[in-house]
């Protein structure tokens, strides 16, 4: 059994009830790359509070289908589902024109990159990457395969839980964010340092998407639902880190 | 977003109701970050923006060369780097900024770079103009520069500044960096070739994630 008691690091960007730590030494590959001194604290200026997203906009309607924008003309294996939430900012209010872009495993937890070399095969038909814009009510809507589970080289037996990544501009460049949607019931959830560096099961239930049966298709797809919260221009980092614990120095 | 104004008392009431509304909703938590990865290329990088979109012909354009380093000093060659920017006048490609100054809309102000096996990263663009921080002051001309990578379970945020450039004095933001730390945001000039045809000015800016020199990273 991994055991995941790790050295915590002190240093984090934003909310510390919220976001990771730079080190979190169970997750190996934040050993030297962890910045060790501490975040320079600055008021958000006119280059924090716009940014790239509004004009970052290049997507086809194909780009949405990863089931077949490999453009073989067949489609890829894998069990058919159907990714859809909205993006908001923390007053609940939608995010449209956003750029979202996503990358997966296929279904056998294979990525196709030169790096991922480990024996589940390939699937020629599934490039894993995909992209869209949200609509007005800031919804995005991917069509791909159920990405596999697959192992990484962090601790003996180490398997990453499955998930699809995802890029965001949002509308400011605080909003910028990169993360993670994992699937509920996954067995290796638990055991994955990368959740585990998330400071608490609020924090990491952002990241969970669920199973919704009226996203689901008949006869075609299921259908999960994630909602992304993005941080608006109104947010600032030193209100977030006002409502962290009082012990929570920086 | 502003309400619209009220024209009357019953627009100015309902205007009301809603401001009371907004303050009183439950604050969404916020989705927190994951790092990239290291098989994000395919993806994030089929539209590599290398060279910033309506730069090629400025006179302002600029080379901006670079590594990605950590703590062992070895190379970030999975390193995702992006800048963002305003255009030569100071002004960015943005709703927000609706001053009065001249706007290329070819000119995104965004760029975006994967490291190579030697952790190398390069943008061409335009060295930006200055921009206002309050309504004083100004900030020295800068890229906000950002960095994703394996291991990064949060991204990090720093600033590239221009050597030579005396706004830098009095640049608010700089001011609030620790001495003896500046000098990890601005960047350096590359030695000319002595041919001056050769292309534009090539500025050079590492990026420490750790370790002795470690970048000044701040929290944005």
């Amino acid at each position: 059994m991994t055991t995941l008691s790790t050295t915590i690091g002190a240093i984090v960007r934003g909310d510390r009830d919220v976001f990771p730590p730079y080190l979190y030494e169970a997750y190996q590959s934040t050993r030297r790359r962890a910045p060790t001194l501490a975040l320079v604290d600055v008021p958000l200026t006119i280059s924090e509070l716009t940014g790239p997203g509004p004009a970052a906009s290049r997507v086809t309607v194909e780009d949405a289908d990863l089931t077949r924008n490999a453009g073989t003309g067949h489609e890829a294996i894998g069990q058919r589902i159907i990714v859809t939430g909205r993006v908001l900012d923390k007053s609940g209010a939608p995010q449209p024109n956003t750029l979202v872009e996503v990358w997966q495993a296929n279904a056998s937890g294979r990525y196709i990159h030169k790096n991922d070399q480990w024996p589940g095969p390939l699937d020629p038909n599934f490039l894993g990457i995909g992209r869209c814009l949200t609509d007005p009510d800031g919804v995005y809507r991917f069509l791909t395969v159920r990405p596999g589970v697959y192992p990484w080289k962090n601790h003996p037996n180490a398997w990453r839980p499955a998930h699809i990544h995802f890029s965001l501009f949002g509308p400011a460049l605080v909003s910028r964010i990169v993360t993670q949607m994992y699937f509920p019931d996954d067995p290796v959830l638990a055991l994955d340092p990368i959740t585990s560096a998330i400071p608490n099961d609020t924090a990491r239930a952002s990241l969970m998407s669920a199973y919704d049966h009226t996203v689901t298709e008949q006869e075609w797809a299921l259908g999960y639902r994630w909602d992304i919260v993005v941080r608006g221009p109104a947010a600032t980092p030193s209100e977030d880190a006002r409502q962290a614990p009082p012990e929570a120095g920086r | 977003m502003s309400a619209p104004r009220p024209t009357d008392a019953t627009s100015a009431a309902t205007t009301l109701t809603k401001a009371t509304v907004s303050t009183m909703a439950p604050s969404l938590g916020l989705t927190t970050s994951q790092t990239v990865g290291p098989f994000y290329s395919p993806a994030l990088l089929r539209d590599a923006r290398n060279v910033v979109p309506g730069t090629e012909t400025s006179p302002a354009r600029v080379r901006i060369e670079g590594r990605v380093i950590d703590g062992a000093g070895d190379p970030v060659a999975d390193a995702l780097v992006e800048i963002w920017q305003a255009n030569e006048h100071g002004r960015y490609n943005h709703p927000l900024d609706r001053r009065d100054l001249p706007l290329d809309p070819a000119f995104t102000g965004f760029g975006r770079a994967g490291a190579d096996d030697d952790g190398a990263y390069w943008f061409e663009t335009v060295k930006p103009g200055a921009v206002p921080y309050d309504g004083d002051r100004f900030q020295a001309p800068h890229l906000s520069v950002t960095v994703f990578a394996r291991g990064l379970l949060n991204h990090v945020a720093t600033r590239l500044y221009f050597p030579d450039e005396p706004a830098n004095d009095a640049d608010p933001i700089l001011a609030l960096v620790p001495p003896h730390r500046r000098a990890t945001l601005i960047a350096r000039r590359a030695e000319s070739d002595g041919n001056e045809s050769s292309g534009p000015a090539v500025y050079l800016f590492d990026v420490v994630l750790q370790g002795r020199d470690e970048t000044v990273f701040f929290n944005v």
